[in-house]
């Protein structure tokens, strides 16, 4: 081939140049405001109730709570990047907790329960995607009508009954999804390890690159050879397969099993994943973020009640700190949008109109 | 990159289609299209909005399924129902869309080699090297020295001529044999109109083919070896702007128009 003006080189790769990254920008840590968020929020928890947040049991406590939420939102995280939403995880967390009680009573076999409330939420998932991405319905829509249906499915299934499964507490399956390892509970362990895992997915690998591109544009991402309905069904395959997880960490970590306990997960989780700031329009997602978005909300609860505030006001200030810093997320993010916001603010638009006052 | 040792061979036509169609439901969107494309030519393809333009070079790069005809790639039948993006590009044709061609939100680094990947066996991206080889590409081929774009940057954050370089630099990069470009000129300062033809240029300098849709007939008249007008998804003319003056051309596409308006009147 020949050299040509325009720069077609004979060979495709040449010499290496240096990285033009400015060292600083490279190791730029993801998400640091929530981070900042976060230990402040800390800070404060201490201010007001030194006698809780000084001692180690509250924060252990967490550890436990915390991971089948966070769980969630790591799944979560992955759906919103690519643009799609599922409302449909807290029917897998009804159903895949009654899949592992069943077996753990009636076969007898906790990890076949384990795997059963894995592929649960797998299959669940699947047909999700296949809705989503082959027949062609928003996800927004069609997963609220499979959350019905599913839980439906699991209420009929278990007769609305919960399952008493204390006598796993001395099983191994216990000791290794919620008991302990050098003081630190098990659970919180496993939580950090799908945060990897889905942090390398979303970051580093093909996959996670596909749903970014698919979140940003679908018809970008098609043109440029991402087969999006495939990558789509993965997506909530993967996402049923989480759900069906953390239901699973759940229901062995209360020995118990209620037909009610996906209840409540599904603002919290999706609230994690806003607060971490991931884009509402898709495209861009913080694995991180959405970690420390689930810590927090994981922590406001216990926290809000501890300071002193009376119970009520928890969800006040849930909603107060997810609109808060969706906002300024959506804000900070896009200059565009913080150049409008200026203008429609700016002072000497207040100024003039004051002067037609004066003039008046 | 993709040079398989079978590509090299000599072949007449990169690419032919013989009675392809596209139907959209009961919407015939390209109707038995006849083409053929010489290995060292430039053709432009010329038609109104809705003429199926954008349509037909979707079906040659395999975005959209053709629904029937026959399609040769240097001179090989290719399997319609294997065709696809991925296997376009691994046949070394690229892509330049106009709008559509990068992700806004994402890195530079990612919007080179999104839909394939330098990845190890397990799918994971060699991050560092794709950064090297797009720093590389935007400072060696195209120049962006100096102006504070840099693998990291991102989409959203560069002017159209800046997006279209980015396109054009990785059709460059992957060492295309057939470049295709849609309205690549389209809302561009003048300045950068000029970078992008004398991009076309050298395509056809260096021995390689282009499709090249375009609404600016004295830009595709002064380079395309051959103009095919495409009208309600049909080739209504195959025209060598060597025998016919821009003058003449101009003239013979609103004739055109004109019988097609009574045409639909009547």
């Amino acid at each position: 081939m020949s050299e040509t003006k325009a720069g077609y080189t004979d060979s495709p790769r040449v010499a290496v140049t240096a990285d033009a990254t400015p060292l600083w920008r490279r190791f730029k840590l993801e998400s640091l405001p929530i981070i900042v968020v976060f230990f402040v929020l800390i800070g404060v928890y201490i201010t007001f109730a030194p006698s809780v947040f000084l001692r180690w049991p509250i924060y252990n406590s967490f550890l436990i709570t915390i991971p089948p939420l966070m769980v969630l939102s790591l799944g979560l995280t992955l759906v919103i990047a690519a643009g799609e939403m599922d409302l449909s995880f807290p029917a897998v967390i009804t159903l895949s907790g009654f899949l592992f009680a069943y077996c753990t009573l009636h076969l007898g076999s906790p990890w076949l329960g384990l795997l059963a409330a894995i592929a649960g939420g797998a299959l669940v998932g699947a047909i999700n995607g296949f809705l989503v991405a082959v027949i062609g319905i928003p996800s927004i829509i069609i997963t609220i009508g499979t959350s019905f249906f599913w839980t439906g499915v699991a209420t009929v299934l278990s007769g609305g009954m919960s399952y008493a499964l204390q006598n796993l507490a001395e099983k191994p399956i216990a000791a290794i999804f919620s008991g302990t390892l050098f003081g630190i509970p098990t659970e919180a362990l496993w939580a950090l390890a799908v945060a990897v895992g889905i942090w390398f997915i979303l970051n580093r690998h093909r996959f996670g690159e596909h749903l970014l591109f698919i979140g940003d544009a679908r018809e970008v991402a098609r043109v440029v050879g991402i087969n999006t309905t495939r990558e789509r069904v993965k997506l909530f395959t993967l996402m049923g397969a989480l759900a069906g997880f953390s239901s699973f960490l759940l229901t062995i970590q209360n020995l118990n099993y209620f037909a009610t306990q996906g209840q409540g997960m599904l603002l919290s989780a999706l609230a994690a994943v806003f607060i971490g700031g991931s884009s509402v329009f898709g495209g861009a997602a913080t694995v991180v973020g959405s970690f420390f978005g689930a810590l927090i909300i994981g922590m406001l609860n216990a926290g809000i009640v501890a300071t002193g505030v009376a119970g009520f006001w928890v969800e006040v200030i849930v909603g107060l700190v997810f609109v808060i810093a969706v906002v300024l997320h959506t804000v900070l993010g896009s200059p565009g949008r913080m150049k409008q916001l200026r203008a429609r603010l700016s002072l000497d638009g207040m100024l003039r109109r004051d002067k037609n006052h004066a003039r008046w | 990159m993709f040079r398989g040792k079978d590509m090299d061979k000599n072949y007449k036509h990169i690419i032919r289609a013989e009675r392809l169609c596209v139907s959209f439901g009961k919407v015939r969107a390209l109707s038995d299209i006849d083409l053929a494309i010489g290995r060292n030519e430039i053709v432009g393809l010329i038609g109104d909005n809705g003429a199926g333009k954008s349509t037909l070079i979707k079906a040659l790069t395999g975005v959209i399924p053709p629904t029937s005809g026959r399609l040769f790639i240097r001179d090989e039948a290719v399997d319609l129902h294997n065709y696809s993006v991925s296997r376009a590009h691994a046949l070394r044709f690229e892509t330049v869309y106009q709008e559509k061609s990068l992700g806004e939100k994402q890195p530079l680094w990612r919007n080179f080699f999104v839909g394939r990947q330098i990845t190890n066996r397990f799918g994971f991206i060699n991050v560092r090297e794709q950064r090297r080889i797009a720093n590389e590409i935007l400072q060696r081929q195209l120049g962006f020295r100096g102006v504070g774009i840099d693998a990291d940057s991102t989409v959203s954050k560069l002017s159209g001529g800046e997006r279209q370089g980015i396109a054009i630099g990785r059709a460059m990069y992957f060492d295309a044999d057939l470049i295709i470009l849609d309205e690549p000129t389209t809302a561009l300062a003048i300045k950068e109109v000029r970078k992008v033809l004398d991009f076309v240029r050298s395509i056809k300098e260096a021995g390689r083919a282009a499709i090249y849709i375009e609404h600016n007939l004295a830009h595709v008249h002064a380079l395309a070896d051959r103009l095919l007008v495409l009208d309600r998804g049909r080739i209504v003319a195959d025209i060598r702007p060597a025998d016919m003056s821009l003058q003449d051309l101009t003239t013979f596409l609103i004739e055109q128009q004109q019988s097609r308006e009574v045409e639909s009147v009547a």
